[in-house]
């Protein structure tokens, strides 16, 4: 028995319809502003409306050469790689740990780990500003580098232990009983298995760092500026198209990293496949 | 029987070294975490709580008072505390902090200490209830007295009441604060009930579309679920911008409108609470259809169709036999949307006008402006607390952990 579009009555076509318009407006209410933005970025003018007088790349330039926003993206690579390479492994070697073996209040720990993804990041950001400063580490690239650290370490301990749920133990233990130095076993035979999900992790951890801004609001100096502060203080005091510039570049990073972790996330999935064949 | 033991024994070692190994693993990890993060929760759980500045400025009013019954004026002795403490407080520079403490609970204590310091009764003086009292009528006010004793430290409830329009009066008791003083009840009513509207807006607005795109063929829905991702992974501050510029009063959407005849002249769309909602929906948005996707793609069309076959109408169909088998997936949506938009702070604090502040942004304003860490940290463990609860409740509904990112 099959129900084909054709046999459906009126009144179900009718609701099939308008659940085509009305998603076809929410879709739109989600990406419209992104793309409404897009094109004043190359717009000649600094008034940011439609029509655009003529192209420009004006605000290319001035994101990529004025020496605030120089200061800012550079703050913004460095802080967010030193992240993502702090809690990429950081956070493998403990989901490692968490999938190995129980141990006593491994559940506890787990959630732990996972907490600061609950908490609101204002919090957060209070609470590191209040036991921060006696440490004289705010205004520091190490406290914002230990506070983005913090708030990323969740989503790699979720992500590479996702991964590591789809890992063939007999492989590790394989190597074990020919005598490989566990150190080799990781190198060798782990991390090769398990690299998409820990590439997913790092990378997540970089976009997290990125996008923050709260934590910065309270823990960095003005030789901190990263480019959501110089974004949170161009929405806030100056529209200038410069902004437009930036969001348009972030859109297209935010792009790529999606499609990145979309391209990991198969590979694990056809890795995991593959392991519960064997 | 020794063989068995012997191998019993190794067994057991082994799995203690793999425990050990184990906990070796997630030791760098579990000492990064307490040092960044549970010390700095510890840090300000502490400071909602702490309460030393008068007991260090006055600390013999403070044993003086230990004491008194709250309902008389205290004693000669009391008085001759208080004189002797000023005068070693103005000297020590810790009157200043206590003045400061003491103001936050009756307003104009600062004036009164500073007043009295510059007058303090002689050493010689007969009674020196006499003097004060004379000198100054607010040392006849058991208000100020009981503000003093509630202040003795070196913890108390002072803050956390403080935050929900509560204090302790001069007998000990806790009672609501005057209504002008009493703000913070109605910002957390704020915080919840733009939330609130906001979950209700993302479930009317997410479910169609989560229930079109499971409905739908991988190859239509994959390239529409792009359009829910793309603004998911996109900064927040990107959004935010995107809104501004669209919704500003010479923006887009004014010029727009305008030029449709629809508006005569560009009408408030953003700076006030219709923008809070347009931007925080479209960022939660997501949030709610993406998990209630999946778990509408997990339900077997299978059972739609017994229903049908059986001879159930579409629309009963529907309701009894659709709906219970997404409800846990909607009602974990909503929690996840509520609890992440009663932390909100940026997008309110960019498109909102001052009376579309949520909960964070006077947290933040306490911190930085206003510079009273104990009021600021005591509203952050009302906030900690209620998130705490949602998401226990969203844990054991949904039995995972879906990532918020405010």
């Amino acid at each position: 028995m099959t129900f084909g579009h054709e046999h459906r009555p009126l009144s179900q076509r009718m609701t099939r319809l308008a659940l085509w318009v009305i998603t076809i407006l929410v879709l739109t209410y989600l990406i419209a502003p992104l793309l409404a933005i897009i094109p004043l970025s190359f717009s000649s003018s600094a008034f940011l409306n439609y029509p655009i007088p003529s192209f420009s790349l004006h605000w290319y330039e001035d994101f990529f050469s004025s020496p605030e926003w120089r200061l800012a993206i550079w703050n913004s690579l460095v802080v967010g790689s030193i992240t993502a390479l702090l809690a990429t492994s950081l956070g493998t070697l403990a989901a490692l740990g968490l999938n190995r073996a129980d141990f006593p209040f491994k559940r506890v720990i787990t959630g732990f780990f996972i907490s600061p993804l609950v908490v609101p990041v204002i919090i957060l950001a209070v609470g590191t500003y209040f036991f921060f400063a006696p440490l004289r580490l705010t205004g520091t690239y190490t406290g914002i580098i230990l506070a983005h650290t913090t708030m990323a370490i969740p989503f790699v301990v979720i992500t590479v232990g996702a991964t590591l749920t789809g890992l063939d133990e007999n492989l590790v233990r394989a190597a074990f009983s020919l005598g490989a130095h566990p150190v080799r076993v990781f190198f060798k035979v782990i991390l090769p298995l398990v690299l998409p999900g820990v590439i997913s992790g790092a990378v997540i951890a970089f976009a997290t760092s990125l996008d923050e801004v709260v934590m910065i609001l309270f823990l960095a100096g003005p030789e901190q500026n990263t480019i959501p502060r110089q974004m949170f203080n161009g929405i806030k005091y100056y529209l200038s198209p410069t902004i437009t510039a930036v969001a348009t570049v972030l859109v297209v990073v935010s792009i790529a990293i999606l499609g990145l972790v979309g391209l990991l996330r198969r590979r694990m999935e056809k890795l995991r496949a593959s392991a519960a064949e064997h | 029987m020794t063989e068995v033991h012997i191998l019993s024994r190794q067994l057991y070692s082994s799995n203690r070294h793999r425990r050990l190994a184990s906990f070796a693993l997630v030791l760098p990890l579990l000492v990064f975490l307490i040092f960044s993060y549970g010390f700095p929760i510890g840090t300000m759980l502490w400071q909602s709580v702490s309460d030393k500045e008068v007991g260090a400025a006055l600390p013999q009013t403070v044993v003086a008072l230990a004491s008194w019954d709250g309902k008389t004026l205290p004693d000669e002795m009391a008085f001759r505390a208080l004189a002797a403490d000023i005068k070693k407080a103005r000297a020590d520079e810790t009157l200043a902090p206590a003045a400061r403490r003491l103001n936050y609970d009756v307003s104009g204590f600062r004036e009164v200490l500073f007043r009295t310091a510059r007058r303090l009764p002689p050493a010689d003086t007969a009674s020196a209830k006499d003097y004060l009292t004379k000198l100054d009528p607010a040392w006849s006010d058991l208000a100020y007295w009981g503000a003093i004793r509630n202040a003795a430290g070196p913890a108390s409830l002072y803050y956390l009441l403080s935050a929900i329009d509560l204090r302790s009066d001069p007998a000990g008791s806790i009672v609501a604060k005057p209504n002008d003083s009493a703000i913070f009840i109605d910002i957390f009513f704020r915080t919840f009930e733009m939330s609130l509207i906001v979950t209700l807006i993302c479930v009317v607005l997410g479910f169609p579309v989560a229930y079109l795109l499971a409905s739908l063929p991988a190859r239509l829905a994959y390239p529409l679920l792009v359009l829910v991702l793309v603004p998911f992974w996109t900064s927040l501050l990107v959004r935010t911008a995107a809104w501004v510029v669209l919704l500003q009063n010479r923006g887009i959407v004014n010029h727009a409108l305008i030029d449709l005849h629809i508006l005569n002249e560009p009408t408030a769309l953003i700076y006030n609470r219709l923008g809070v909602y347009v931007a925080m929906t479209h960022i939660l948005l997501p949030y709610f259809i993406l998990p209630l996707y999946s778990v509408m793609k997990g339900i077997s069309p299978n059972y739609m169709r017994a229903a049908a076959s059986l001879g159930a109408r579409p629309i009963r169909a529907f309701v009894k036999v659709y709906l219970p088998q997404c409800a846990s997936g909607i009602t974990a949506g909503c929690l996840l949307v509520f609890t992440v938009a009663i932390g909100f702070y940026i997008t309110p604090a960019l498109v909102g006008g001052a009376a579309d502040q949520m909960i964070s942004y006077y947290i933040a304003f306490y911190t930085n402006t206003a510079a009273n860490w104990g009021l600021a940290c005591a509203l952050s463990v009302w906030l900690l607390g209620a998130t705490f609860i949602l998401y226990v409740v969203y844990a054991k509904l949904a039995g995972g952990v879906a990532g918020p990112k405010t």
